[in-house]
């Protein structure tokens, strides 16, 4: 059981951005002002990254958490897991606790299978007893039987994520978080891993689940509570909670900007800067099926001269599925444009991709967005669920549908031809 | 490039998805079933009970913490294979593996005993040289690399502790336990030089352990508190070795304290002089300066207390600024 009530995590920018100051920095600072010390309430910037977050989770419950990038879920697992601490509020945890925030925690690329079991293991809080009982069913789990002994370096990514996993699901803690570590791995391979908790919460353990992949919270969590800006906005059955937060968009917006960039999401390549859903001229969030539909992204470039660089748009329906992917590479590009491989100045960026009209179904459409560059590839922006808009249909198309919407993901306007063949009729065979 | 892939595309995704919506059709009915199950009221959930009071109880923490040494001690099979980590990686990893713990202090004997022994005619209180300048350099050689190595030892597991809780004092712990293992296969060396120079043990070899813990606590105290400053000032990480080097030079390791005659008391206030003396004494069977080694346990026993509590007092912002 989890009782958390008043919760608050107030960071100072200065030393979480700049990573950390050296040593003559501060030396020159409390040379300059010698005093400074004494005037502990002037801190320089902060963030409040959770504020007032007050909630309970029974024994036996799987609560899953959402919002948006930058709401505070991760910190919030953070602070239940005791990797950094809070500045305000109360926590009570009754059980122990086990935090999977990432699989493959404690791992060494030149140990061992066996070896990573152990160590990876005992990090997570096992005894030695405990691992030696559970050593066979770990293996057998992530079925790398045969590759027990090579070092995990030479693992193939999915062996490696199957045994980090198997030995992170055989934790046996009273209290288990859970940030997404199932957005990795195969198709099967995830089945196996909700499997596998919702196992965990049968019996009578509580899950705490972080995560963008709406049919998982569905499938795993009968209570979902979502986090925007730092806040608890909104608790409840999932079903509910989902369907807002997958309708809400950015609060409704077709717009969303993040004028903090500390907020926004990204690294020290790349951030964004704004989103929009842009058609018939204007941002709007409910789009006419006629009208083509614009997604605007806008990107900060922070470092000069990186080359190769895509922007990807994921495409959600109302639960969860995929509709489409793009991105502006070239080959995947039906326009000639020059950016991807050039190199990149700092500054500002927008790129824009343009929906036909008569393409995407009545509904509504989640907007992830990635930034990634290639060669080799990496990920440097990650947003999932920006924004999300409303397609609707009030034209000649829908009355020929008989007022109701046509079924389907995507709904084009295509080329019918119906061509008369000739008086002959049906069945009279030829002689 | 986006229409002439469009029918096919669209072919899939409709089929796709016509049966992804059947398939959620089910899971969602599954939805409704969970909570039965992992409700409060549930009869499978006998297995884990819930304590009466809170097993932690998380707050905003206070400037100066305790200790919590009943933690470390939970936590201590973690140190264990935390060490093992460290040795079995450093040995894979390098070319000559084992042979490192040999060659460093062995070939630094080998100069000192070139430059400091012959050239300069160091005295060393009527030792052969070489097992004069080894006999210091055993402590040293792992004080020095243990002090180094959990200085660095936090920054060097970020991923770690921006993951997963424990204990962050069994990471700079871990490194100066690794050490004792380059010890003990040095020390095998030094057995070696004993047999060559014909010099047997005495009963002061006793003192042996006692000092080669209290060295450990030593490296401990100075590893954790620069372990700590590192992940605030990365400046630690270049301005450390330069230390140790002065620091090796007024410690008495290439020369014995003896060469300060009364003015040997000023080398008492590096809380190594008591150690490597006094290891000199003990492998040696000399007499002991009782009260150097007590000077250093002191300032060993200070300094340990001083770098815990200031560790406990950095490590709550380790995982945000690491």
């Amino acid at each position: 059981m989890i009782r958390v009530s008043g919760l608050g995590k107030l960071y100072e920018l200065g030393a979480r951005q700049s990573g950390h100051t050296t040593l003559r920095e501060s030396l020159l600072a409390t040379l300059r002002a010698p005093l400074n010390f004494l005037r502990r309430n002037e801190s320089p910037e902060t963030f409040q990254a959770l504020q007032d977050v007050s909630f309970e989770v029974q024994r036996g419950e799987v609560l899953a958490i959402i919002g948006r990038n930058g709401a505070g879920k991760s910190t919030l697992l953070k602070i239940l897991s005791r990797i950094t601490e809070p500045t305000k509020g109360r926590i009570e945890l009754y059980g122990r606790v086990g935090s999977l925030l990432e699989v493959g925690t404690g791992f060494h690329s030149e140990l061992s299978g066996r070896e990573n079991i152990f160590l990876s293991g005992a990090i997570l809080g096992m005894k030695r007893e405990e691992i030696r009982r559970k050593f066979d069913e770990i293996v057998s789990f992530a079925e790398i039987e045969k590759f027990i002994d090579t070092p995990v370096k030479r693992y193939s990514s999915g062996m490696y994520m199957r045994l980090a996993f198997a030995v992170a699901a055989h934790l046996e803690p009273e209290i288990l978080l859970v940030d997404e570590v199932l957005a990795v791995g195969d198709a099967q391979f995830q089945k196996k891993c909700l499997g596998k908790m919702s196992e965990v919460a049968h019996e009578g353990r509580t899950v705490l689940f972080v995560s963008h992949n709406m049919t998982a919270v569905n499938q795993l969590c009968p209570r979902t509570m979502m986090l925007a800006d730092g806040r608890v906005v909104l608790a409840g059955k999932t079903s509910e909670v989902v369907s807002k937060y997958l309708q809400a968009g950015s609060g409704g917006g077709a717009e969303y900007v993040w004028n903090d960039s500390r907020r926004a999401p990204g690294n020290e390549n790349f951030k964004l800067h704004a989103v929009r859903v842009v058609s018939d001229g204007t941002i709007k969030s409910e789009v006419d099926i006629d009208k083509a539909v614009s997604i605007e992204v806008e990107f900060w470039s922070l470092r000069e001269g990186l080359r190769n660089v895509c922007t990807n748009i994921y495409l959600l329906d109302s639960i969860g599925t995929i509709v489409l992917s793009t991105g502006s590479t070239p080959a995947a590009n039906s326009l000639p444009e020059g950016w991807f491989d050039k190199p990149h100045p700092t500054g500002m960026f927008r790129a824009t991709c343009t929906f036909p009209p008569n393409f995407l179904n009545e509904g509504v459409y989640n907007i992830d967005i990635h930034i990634v560059t290639f060669g080799p590839l990496s990920v440097e922006v990650d947003a999932p669920q920006v924004l999300s808009f409303n397609v609707f249909d009030s034209g000649a198309m829908r009355e020929a549908g008989g007022g109701t919407s046509w079924p389907g993901v995507v709904r084009v306007r295509l080329p019918w031809r119906t061509e008369y063949l000739g008086p002959e009729q049906a069945g009279e065979p030829k002689s | 490039m986006f229409f002439p892939r469009f029918p096919n595309f669209l072919h899939s995704t409709v089929c796709l998805t016509r049966s992804g919506a059947l398939a959620r059709l089910t899971s969602m009915s599954q939805t409704h079933q969970i909570p039965a199950g992992a409700g409060l009221n549930s009869d499978t959930s006998a297995k884990y009970s819930v304590p009466d009071t809170p097993l932690v109880v998380i707050e905003p923490p206070r400037v100066w913490q305790s200790l919590n040494l009943g933690e470390l001690w939970a936590h201590r099979e973690l140190l264990y294979f935390m060490i093992w980590r460290d040795v079995k990686v450093r040995y894979k990893q390098t070319a000559l593996g084992v042979a490192w713990a040999v060659i460093q202090p062995f070939f630094t004997m080998l100069i000192f005993t070139i430059f400091f022994g012959r050239l300069a005619a160091l005295p060393s209180d009527n030792i052969p040289y070489p097992v004069f300048a080894y006999a210091a350099l055993l402590p040293w050689t792992f004080f020095s690399n243990a002090v180094i190595n959990s200085s660095n030892s936090l920054v060097g597991s970020s991923n770690l502790i921006t993951k997963v809780y424990f204990p962050r004092l069994i990471i700079p712990a871990a490194s100066v336990g690794a050490g004792l293992v380059d010890f003990g296969i040095a020390f095998v060396v030094f057995i070696a030089l004993m047999a060559y120079y014909g010099i047997g043990p005495s009963w002061q070899i006793v003192m042996l352990l006692p000092l080669l813990l209290l060295t450990t606590l030593l490296a401990l105290g100075v590893g954790m508190w620069m372990s700590a400053l590192n992940v605030k000032y990365r400046d630690v990480r270049y301005a450390l070795p330069f230390m140790m080097q002065l620091w090796m030079f007024v410690s008495p390791i290439i020369y014995p304290a003896s060469i300060l005659k009364h003015r040997q008391w000023l080398l008492w206030f590096n809380p190594l002089t008591g150690i490597i003396e006094g290891f000199r004494s003990a492998l040696l069977g000399r007499p002991f300066g009782w009260s150097a080694i007590a000077l250093s346990t002191l300032m060993t026993l200070g300094m340990l207390v001083f770098a815990a509590f200031s560790f406990r007092r950095m490590e709550k912002r380790f995982a945000d600024i690491v």
